[in-house]
């Protein structure tokens, strides 16, 4: 049997040609991504905001701007109502009650009532009610697990490397975490928790590709003490590029199935998650290698270290 | 690389046996389950409430209602300790306003008399025996009492235990169903019902507080006066459950919740639903004699400080039962009956986080996720085959028994699988791989410059550790924080990937390893297939 290659046995890609063209583009498109989502902000979830989200699902497509005019005439502040995963079923979303847990409360009721009563054979598939108070520290956790985990994949990169690999392993992450952000900020998808999770797979995915790439950089370093950098680096990204290839297809096609046939209420985090890789390959070529040129790295930056310590270590 | 020693193989081949073993259990459908041997393990893997559909609820404590009533409690304590001891002493203006309770001593002599008392009844609280309420005096003869921090702190410890259990008790009076409610931080209560049809019956279950109060009528009061909220001294103003009026009631509370026995939803004479309370021995003495001396007058049952109804007593009622009724349905007879019986909640407690999915939808997701990571699966080990051949087959049979062992680990620790939790597992099948490719791709270049097949091999693992060992953990450091940070959901998402990060690399490089090298070991390939 002829296997598959996608990429050829002796492919040599002059990668680090367009490395200028690549800090250009990435560094324009973080910036416009997040100034994007500055302007624009994120289309932040209950979980995030307070509030309530109500799914029904209908038992014939209904008209929506009839039930928008319904659920307006319950006057409970501006709600949205969105369709969500097929014309059966809506996403009513309502802004946290002025008057407290329990004014909430009696706003779901009276939004449920008022679906089971106008429109027979409607279910209420989920109801979500967050007060202020919570989603302010759901947000904040959030926050913070990826804050950490973006410092804690950094140091221990820089532990395990060079203090330049720490750098460009937190450049990369945050080039990734820019360009989800300005792609939700895009596409008005709901930010939910599940999202925080995306954010957090990214981060340790586009890691995961940048840390493999980083590894043979590391190896051709120690092996070809006199070839220059750029050469290096092309080796490198050339000799993982398989690799890549390989594993950033198989997690997508996972990823493409769960999108076009899972469950619905999981799909922003797939999405999340499908983009994060697509970035994060590009990055990890993109981004995280030319920031080591940037950073000045030699081969004599593990060089030295082994001889200081005396005795190195094999690592591996 | 050709010897693999026979304990390894059998300790591999052994453990890969556990995964599938413990993973069984969760995959036979519940109803078949009592066809599964019980030697064999048979715990599995619970369904989370976004799955299994049900209701989350997260209450949290009313603290101004808990500092209002312990200014209540000590009020009450105030009057009794300076009416009740030996001498008496004649006390006036008290009062609960700042937060604290102050009241004036009459006779300026008694000032210390006072203060020794109050002391008695504040002191010690918990091991320390720090006082749980300051006693001064300001002005010379007014005393303040003012709540410790330590004191504070205590009630609502006390007052979270016992809210747990009457929550507990009241959600699901027989103990038969599968329900968490556990203290979340100092006053919360985090409430997890699995099945739910209606949320709306369970928040009004534990909404409320289930205070029951009987009390008389002031007949004395003025009832244009009432109206405005005004009472004479020695009663209060409460609205009727139905809204709109206001009823004056005497202070003195003549039975409360506390003495009940037991509490049933019954029917009246017309057929109406009531509750049917029945007292303990000390409530029924003391509601027999206060009907016998107020024969044809009415007293009133109050429930969370709201007037339900306010019947004659007709005659005196001395054996302990009594109806309360008060245009209830049969549904809120019998919420009202639970919640008494539980007994009442020593705070009011807010729901400030509910997240409800209808068993539809949760069974709905459960069939799109696992055909979903099926589908998934199968266009992972097609493209697997294609690229790399033989050892593509090795790669997938890894991917197989990778996805077994996360089943059956999670069986093990009884871990909760959430709809996030099934985009994990698909998202590990995509990585689980990772390893392999790393390993073939090492292989196939050492091949390429010109090793031998064994040789290429081996190289190609060893070489191949450093890489896979040093991505895998930026995985794990990522999922370990989501599932420190992460809550519910999220939390069952990181926990699906941290053991599909531990078990592919486990499938990937042990499994595949002792594979290969048998298949090389018995036909000494020329070439390497790959």
């Amino acid at each position: 049997m002829r296997l598959l290659k996608l990429v050829p046995d002796h492919t040599n890609v002059d990668f680090m040609r367009w490395r200028n063209v690549a800090v250009v583009v990435s560094t324009l498109m973080t910036i416009l991504s997040l100034a994007y989502t500055a302007y624009r902000g994120l289309n932040m979830g209950v979980d995030f905001v307070g509030g309530q989200m109500i799914r029904v699902s209908f038992a014939q497509p209904i008209n929506v701007e009839q039930l928008r005019s319904r659920v307006d005439g319950l006057q409970l502040g501006e709600s949205s109502i969105q369709e969500f995963g097929g014309p059966k079923t809506y996403q009513i979303r309502l802004p946290k009650a002025s008057g407290g847990d329990a004014a909430a409360n009696v706003a779901a009721t009276r939004v449920k009532t008022m679906v089971t009563s106008s429109y027979p054979g409607a279910r209420i598939d989920s109801v979500e009610s967050v007060s202020g108070k919570v989603s302010e520290e759901l947000a904040q956790n959030g926050a913070m697990a990826i804050i950490f985990a973006m410092l804690g994949i950094a140091i221990y990169i820089w532990m395990r490397f060079e203090w330049q690999f720490g750098i460009g392993a937190l450049i990369t992450l945050a080039h990734d975490i820019a360009m989800t952000l300005g792609f939700f900020a895009f596409t008005r998808l709901q930010v939910d928790l599940n999202v925080v999770a995306a954010f957090l797979t990214v981060v340790g995915y586009s890691l995961n590709d940048t840390v493999v790439i980083y590894d043979r950089i590391r190896e051709n370093l120690r092996k070809y003490r006199k070839m220059a950098i750029l050469p290096l680096l092309n080796l490198s990204l050339n000799e993982t590029l398989a690799r890549t290839v390989v594993t950033s297809l198989t997690v997508l096609i996972a990823l493409a199935v769960l999108m076009a046939i899972g469950p619905e209420v999981i799909f922003g985090l797939s999405l999340a998650i499908f983009l994060g890789v697509v970035v994060g390959t590009y990055s990890s070529i993109y981004v995280s290698t030319p920031v080591l040129v940037w950073l000045g790295v030699t081969p004599d930056s593990f060089v030295k270290t082994e001889t200081a310590d005396g005795a190195a270590p094999q690592n591996g | 690389m050709l010897d693999f020693p026979r304990w390894k193989v059998l300790s591999i081949w052994g453990l890969v046996l556990l995964g599938i073993l413990f993973s069984i259990p969760s995959l036979i459908p519940p109803s078949s389950r009592h066809l599964w041997p019980s030697f064999l393990p048979h715990s599995t893997i619970s369904l989370g409430l976004d799955l299994a559909g049900g209701s989350h609820l997260l209450l949290e404590a009313d603290l101004q209602d808990l500092t209002k009533q312990r200014l209540q409690t000590m009020e009450d304590t105030v009057s009794s300790e300076m009416g009740r001891g030996e001498p008496r002493i004649g006390i006036s203006d008290v009062s609960t306003s700042g937060g604290r309770v102050s009241f004036l001593v009459t006779d300026p002599t008694q000032v210390d008399a006072a203060v020794e008392r109050m002391r008695a009844v504040t002191q010690g609280v918990g091991l320390t025996g720090t006082r749980d309420w300051d006693v001064g005096v300001v002005d010379l003869n007014r005393i303040v009492l003012t709540p410790t921090k330590s004191g504070t702190d205590q009630s609502l410890k006390n007052a979270m235990s016992v809210a747990r259990d009457v929550v507990r008790r009241r959600i699901d009076p027989g103990g038969t169903k599968e329900i968490t409610v556990i203290t979340e931080g100092n006053d919360r209560i985090l409430v997890q019902v699995p099945g739910v049809e209606n949320p709306e019956e369970l928040k009004r279950l534990i909404g409320q507080t289930a205070r029951l109060e009987f009390k008389l009528v002031d007949l004395s009061a003025d009832p244009a006066q009432v109206q405005q909220g005004h009472a004479p001294a020695g009663s209060q103003v409460l609205p009727m459950a139905e809204g709109g009026s206001f009823i004056a009631l005497k202070r003195r509370v003549i039975v409360s919740g506390d003495q009940l026995e037991n509490a049933r939803q019954g029917f009246d004479q017309d057929g109406r639903p009531v509750v049917e309370i029945k007292f303990d021995a000390d409530g029924a003495r003391r509601f027999g004699r206060v009907t016998q001396e107020n024969v044809n007058k009415p007293f009133a049952i109050i429930l969370d400080d709201k007037v339900l109804s306010a019947p004659n007593i007709n005659e005196p009622i001395l054996g302990g039962s009594a109806q309360i009724s008060g245009g209830f349905t049969v549904e809120s007879a019998n919420e009202l009956a639970i919640s008494l019986a539980s007994g009442k909640l020593p705070v009011k407690l807010n729901v400030i986080e509910e997240r409800s999915v209808g068993p539809d939808l949760g069974a709905d997701s459960i069939h799109k996720g696992v055909v979903a990571s099926l589908i998934g699966i199968a266009g992972v080990i097609l493209f697997m085959l294609v690229t790399y051949g033989r050892f593509g087959v090795y790669a997938n049979i890894a991917l197989i028994v990778n996805g077994f062992l996360i089943l059956g680990i999670m069986a093990i620790f009884n871990a909760t699988l959430t709809l996030p939790g099934i985009a994990g597992f698909v998202l590990t099948i995509g990585a689980a791989v990772d390893a392999n490719v790393l390993i073939n791709e090492r292989i196939r270049e050492e091949h390429r410059r010109g090793r031998k097949v064994v040789d290429a091999v081996d190289t190609g693992y060893q070489e191949a550790m450093r890489a896979i060992y040093d991505a895998n953990v930026t995985h794990v450091i990522s999922a370990a924080l989501m599932a420190y940070f992460g809550s519910g959901p999220v939390r069952g998402f990181a926990v699906v990937l941290l053991i599909g990060v531990v078990t592919s690399v486990f499938t990937a490089v042990f499994f595949t390893r002792m594979l290969v090298a048998q298949w090389l070991r018995h036909k000494r390939p020329k070439t390497l297939p790959i």
